[in-house]
């Protein structure tokens, strides 16, 4: 146990809590709550009235198939972005490491990505890659490949997880930046002594001792894959074609705000929010025990 | 187990040049201790040899091997670092098999020369603990396991004591002392502790500014100092140094702190030649007034037990004579303010010449 901090005043420290409090009060505690009891009820086609009917929105949700398909999407989706973005961001970090001259400049270009909103980022994305007149679908094309994620849902899928993953790359480049540079040199010099080549001094030392960076870049991931990517969804495909790439969370926003039916979207962000805290605890439970913290 | 030789090693970063062209020629199984003060450039010249440093100009070989184009791994040698250098993340066990695995021997291969070493450094209730788990210089023996189970053809050490508390450190040194005597592989030791330097080489390099003062074994360092920073640098307290004339007529020297001195068995240089008169502490013993060399008016005294150190000036000098320390038995009843004849030992007298600071052989 690590000795507890005292403080001489009772109210203060409440104080210096309260607006984090307040704030995680009103925008999540408050929706959350409303969600749970939302989805206990079902509303009449005009809004009017509600009546609790238990479970049964629950029922609903889990015996449509659609909702089966938006969860496989959403585990696809999901880890690609995550793996792809943290595989992505450490080669990019290990590579910048090397870099001699400009160093700082490179690592500033590889930060601006995380500036641009989802929204944005998505609209680049289609852009660039819109089967029409995208400046990287020609040659796409020109590689024979038949390039149309407007049709094809696998390729809406993979445009999707590319735009997903390119946005998070800074962020996650950001932490094992942070990571690489907090490994004594010494570590890396006594490898080499000992015979390893840089492969070797990678996975047998680089990469076991940035593990508490990546177990918390996988947290963060699959958090940002499961919610932050909405907007770039809404914006590249809008969870088409058919349903080829409705996750989870866009699935809650559809049935809610466009079907309108409130007690199954609320019912299925529930579900979600569940999923997230079980997904959290699996993590801190059984993949934290093996990180390594120096 | 191999020689080393440097042949006029440089070492520059950018623009400046810290190592100067440095000869070194390391027989099989020697001890060399490089030794010099914080800056000189020690731990560049050793990771050099370690391959971990570019080298600027000259070459370095290993058992007779050009390795200055080689990596770390292909020298064949092992390093103990100043901070242990451990694997965090890996076993004690682990720690000292990580070279061994990836040299490829098998599994019992490798459990017999990390039992071995574990056995011999007292390490075997500890295999199995991470580094974070052990004390300092616990640590630093699992460092010394993990070059000692390479079985390299050289050690490099650079300060590997450095961080371990006086009484360990003695320890230590004798362990690594007898383990080398052991093994007797050639070794390059870099500290800035002279008296590591002395018990543990069997040849010293004095190393100042990017320069090798003097290679030589630790006695001859001790006795003849090559120049007044190697005379300055090993002993202590440090030699006394007196800059002095060298006087007409056979009178002697003339201290420029006032007075003249004519040292037994000491030959001068020619009339007028302008030098350093070097006398260690100990060398300096109280004597009555008409046979001293020298008069000290001691202005603090230090009692050590063993030994009593006597600081002043020389009399002779007023407040402006050479500041001067002698070391005297412990159960001298010298007190400060007095004036004490000291004669010098015959034959301990050490001159350099003033304008290089050369020793000065007659
Ligand atoms: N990367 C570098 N760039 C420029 N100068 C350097 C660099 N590394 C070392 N030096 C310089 O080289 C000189 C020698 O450094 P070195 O580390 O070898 O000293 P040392 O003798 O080991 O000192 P210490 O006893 O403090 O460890 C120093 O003056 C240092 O400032
Ligand atoms: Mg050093």
């Amino acid at each position: 146990m690590t000795p507890r901090a005292t403080f001489p005043h009772k109210f203060l420290p409440y104080l210096l809590v309260a607006p984090q409090l307040a704030i995680t009060l009103v925008f999540f505690y408050w929706p959350a709550s409303q969600a749970v009891r939302q989805s206990l009820f079902r509303e009449d086609p005009f809004g009017l009235r509600s009546t609790f009917v238990g479970l049964a929105n629950f029922k609903h949700v889990l015996s449509q198939p659609n909702y089966i398909n938006s969860l496989e999407v959403t585990v696809i989706f999901s880890v690609s972005t995550a793996l792809i973005s943290m595989a992505a961001a450490l080669l990019l970090a290990v590579m910048a490491e090397k870099v001699i001259i400009g160093r700082g400049f490179y690592r500033t270009l590889m930060i601006w990505p995380y500036a641009v909103a989802p929204a944005i980022a998505g609209m680049l994305w289609l852009f660039m890659f819109n089967p029409s007149f995208g400046s990287l679908a020609y040659p796409l094309r020109w590689l024979g490949i038949d390039w149309d994620p407007l049709l094809d849902s696998k390729q809406a899928m993979v445009l999707l997880i590319a735009a997903a993953s390119w946005k998070q790359v800074s962020y996650n480049f950001l932490f094992f930046v942070a990571g690489l540079q907090s490994i004594p040199k010494s570590l890396l010099e006594a490898a080499s002594i000992d015979g390893a080549g840089e492969t070797r001094r990678f996975w047998t030392i680089t990469f076991p001792l940035l593990a508490p960076t990546s177990f918390f870049l996988l947290v963060v991931n699959t958090v940002y894959a499961l919610f932050d990517t909405f907007g770039i969804i809404d914006a590249v495909t809008g969870g088409g074609p058919g349903r080829a790439t409705e996750t989870l969370v866009y699935k809650v926003y559809k049935d809610g705000f466009v079907n309108l039916i409130l007690g199954d979207s609320a019912a299925e962000s529930v579900i979600l929010m569940a999923i997230v805290i079980g997904l959290t605890a699996i993590q801190f439970r059984y993949i934290e025990r093996k990180v390594h913290y120096g | 187990m191999a020689t080393i030789s440097l042949h006029d090693v440089k070492k520059s970063y950018g623009r400046t040049e810290v190592i100067h062209g440095i000869d070194l020629d390391v027989t099989d199984g020697e001890f060399i201790v490089i030794v010099g003060p914080s800056g000189c450039g020690k731990s560049t010249l050793l990771r050099m040899v370690a391959g971990l440093e570019a080298i600027s100009a000259g070459t370095i070989e290993i058992g007779g091997r050009v390795v200055n184009d080689l990596e770390p791994r292909e020298r064949d040698i092992a390093m103990v670092f100043q901070n242990y250098a451990l694997y965090p993340h890996m076993s004690v066990y682990d720690n000292m098999a990580y070279g061994l695995k990836i040299a490829g021997l098998s599994k019992p291969a490798i459990r017999e020369r990390v039992d071995a070493a574990a056995r011999m450094l007292e390490l075997e209730p500890y295999l199995g603990r991470k580094p974070k788990a052990l004390s300092g210089g616990q640590r630093q023996r699992v460092a010394m396991g993990r070059a000692l189970v390479r079985q390299p053809a050289a050690f490099l050490f650079d300060e590997p004591l450095s961080n371990l508390d006086a009484k360990l450190r003695v320890q230590m040194r004798l362990e690594i002392k007898s383990m080398q005597r052991n093994v007797e592989t050639t070794s390059l030791y870099v500290t800035h502790d002279q008296v590591e330097a002395m018990t543990l080489a069997d040849r010293l390099v004095v190393m100042n500014a990017g320069h090798a003062e003097q290679i030589d074994t630790p006695l001859n360092v001790y006795r003849t100092p090559a120049t007044t920073f190697v005379a300055g640098f090993i002993g202590s307290p440090a030699m006394n140094l007196m800059p002095a004339t060298v006087a007409a007529n056979g009178k002697g020297l003339e201290l420029d702190g006032g007075g003249t001195v004519k040292p037994r068995d000491t030959v001068l240089p020619e009339n007028g030649r302008k030098v350093f008169l070097g006398v260690r502490p100990e060398h300096l013993s109280p004597v009555d007034e008409f046979n001293a060399d020298l008069k000290l008016a001691v202005r603090a005294v230090e009692t050590l037990g063993a030994d009593t150190l006597a600081h002043g000036r020389l009399a002779d000098g007023g407040a402006t004579g050479s500041e001067m320390v002698v070391r005297l038995p412990g159960t001298s009843a010298v007190k400060p303010d007095e004036v004490l004849p000291l004669a010098i030992e015959p034959g301990t007298a050490h001159l350099f010449d003033r304008e290089n600071g050369k020793r000065m052989e007659a």
